[in-house]
């Protein structure tokens, strides 16, 4: 039996969507402070993983846990779990009704029950570390696509996580606008936070990956650093997968 | 290549079928009434007769449509709610009142619904007094049918009714946000609740306030439809003064100014909020 203390430990991990089999049996331990890069050919089962460490997605079968504790069926306990595991997603869901200050202070307001005051200083505080505390006051759709996933980023660290997960946090952006939310993930990564990163960028994967997984038909094919993933792949599947996302 | 020549619009030759003339004929339409209310004596007397209704009807439409907002979220969040009970209760609801005309509706209601309830609080407080608690017991089963007048019978009626058409409007609200707000919601620890509430509603409610606009047109409209309980609306009033007058036209060209005059003012007000919510986007 795995000792489940380590920051996240899937075991047996089963996500069936009707006759879909998205996953297929995951085992993963990432330690603390690790940053995990997750890569594979889409409809490979990464996101899913990603949305069933926070339980977004619910497992078919399986079990998670985050820092010991296990994710059951008990709402409550879920939502505190959840509050625990910041997630990116590829489209930023920023709230639009929101400024971007409001939406970095709402959810510290209504789940941890910060006054305005406290979370208004401290949602400052993390729109200035992914740096753009002059967009304070500005509503999501009058900011780019780089801004708003560092407003995003910022609504997460603003509930301290532990683990921050992001899926494809940069497909959507425009080439120009990458780098600036991979400075963030880069700092972040630096700073000790654990990450588990669905994303196609060797750059990132090179400077700031632990470890790499390459998933394919739901499963874990193969997980290595990343200089050997990159390097010298053992598995057929990852060597085709490499061959066809570097050929240009 | 063949040369097209370019289509020239001669500005000058637009022609009086061009022109959106509805809005010209309705303002005409309010010029006439008021030059007719202010120099004829009969209208006069028709509209100082009829005039004493207005409250009840205004009154009527604001309380039916504060509880049909009420009614409606509630049977909206249940169209959507993954609780199969509430999800069931709700559709049962909404079918219910979809599939019975509102005037059959108004009479069921006010004349078996509230009578039934009554029936149902008296057995109630039967009940209490028999457990012991004859106090509270004793004043819910001496509840008569008198304890409901014919002007609230008439208000539960609309807003029942109505209640299954926001029902379907707060639905669609609330469905046509994308799922990705839900999922943000959620994977910062806030319940399904605490979601619903803080980030899908007040965008759900922002993109259907035209329409719950357009109903409350509608309900003033069908408010007269509560002249059958005997209820003094501006419909039960003018016909009181027309059966007593003979004087039809009057009694009726002043009551349909008024609810022209109300509904047209509103709609105004519905367009121009429309309006400021787009260039908001």
């Amino acid at each position: 039996m795995t000792e489940p203390r380590d920051m996240i430990v899937i075991k047996d991990l089963y996500k069936h969507f009707g006759n879909v089999k998205a996953l297929n049996g995951v085992n993963l331990t990432v330690k603390k402070g690790k940053v995990i890069v997750v890569i594979g050919p889409s409809g490979s089962g990464k996101s899913t993983m990603l949305r069933c460490i926070n339980h977004l997605e619910v497992p078919t079968s399986g079990e998670v846990w985050i820092d010991g504790q296990h994710l059951g069926k008990n709402e409550k306990e879920l939502n505190a779990i959840r509050a625990e595991v910041g997630m990116v997603f590829q489209l930023f869901n920023l709230f639009p009704h929101l400024t971007a200050l409001e939406n970095v202070t709402v959810a510290q307001k209504v789940v941890r029950g910060r006054s305005k005051e406290e979370a208004e200083e401290i949602a400052m505080a993390q729109l200035k570390r992914v740096g753009i505390p002059e967009k304070a006051g500005v509503y999501p759709n009058n900011l780019s696509g780089g801004q708003q996933q560092r407003v995003a980023i910022a609504r997460s660290l603003a509930m301290n996580p532990k683990i921050m997960l992001f899926d494809e946090p940069t497909s959507a952006l425009d080439p120009e606008m990458i780098k600036e939310v991979l400075d963030v993930m880069l700092d972040l990564a630096k700073e000790g936070m654990t990450m588990v990163c669905v994303t196609h960028e060797m750059g990132f994967a090179r400077s700031a990956a632990d470890e790499v997984l390459f998933m394919d038909e739901g499963v874990i094919v193969e997980h290595t650093t990343p200089h050997d993933l990159y390097n010298n792949p053992k598995e057929e599947r990852t060597k085709l997968f490499l061959s066809q996302i570097l050929q240009h | 290549m063949e040369e097209k020549t370019p289509i020239v619009v001669d500005k000058d030759s637009m022609q009086l079928k061009d022109i959106s003339w509805w809005f010209l004929a309705l303002i005409l339409i309010f010029v006439w009434a008021i030059y007719v209310f202010l120099t004829r004596e009969n209208y006069q007397e028709a509209f100082n007769f009829i005039k004493i209704g207005i409250q009840v009807t205004i009154k009527t439409s604001l309380i039916a449509y504060a509880f049909a907002l009420m009614l409606g979220l509630l049977a909206g969040l249940g169209r959507i709610s993954k609780n199969l009970f509430f999800n069931n209760l709700s559709r049962l609801y909404v079918e219910l009142i979809r599939g019975i005309p509102m005037l059959v509706l108004i009479f069921f209601i006010a004349l078996v619904g509230v009578p039934m309830l009554v029936d149902g609080i008296n057995a109630f407080g039967g009940w209490l007094t028999t457990i012991g608690l004859s106090s509270a017991g004793e004043t819910l089963s001496s509840f008569g049918n008198k304890a409901f007048t014919m002007n609230g019978r008439a208000i539960f009626a609309l807003a029942i009714t109505y209640g299954a058409f926001l029902a379907e409007i707060f639905r669609a609200g609330i469905q046509s946000i994308g799922r990705g707000q839900m999922e943000a919601g959620r994977s910062l620890g806030m319940s399904y609740g605490q979601t619903m509430r803080y980030i899908i509603l007040p965008q759900a409610v922002r993109n259907v306030l035209p329409a719950l606009g357009n109903d409350f047109v509608a309900m003033v409209k069908d408010s007269s439809l509560v002249s059958v309980l005997a209820v003094r609306d501006i419909t039960q009033v003018s016909r009181l003064y027309a059966g007593s007058t003979f004087r039809f036209r009057e009694a009726y060209v002043t009551v349909s100014i008024m609810y022209l005059t109300i509904t047209v003012l509103l709609s105004l007000l519905v367009q121009l909020m429309e309006r400021r919510l787009r260039k908001n986007d």
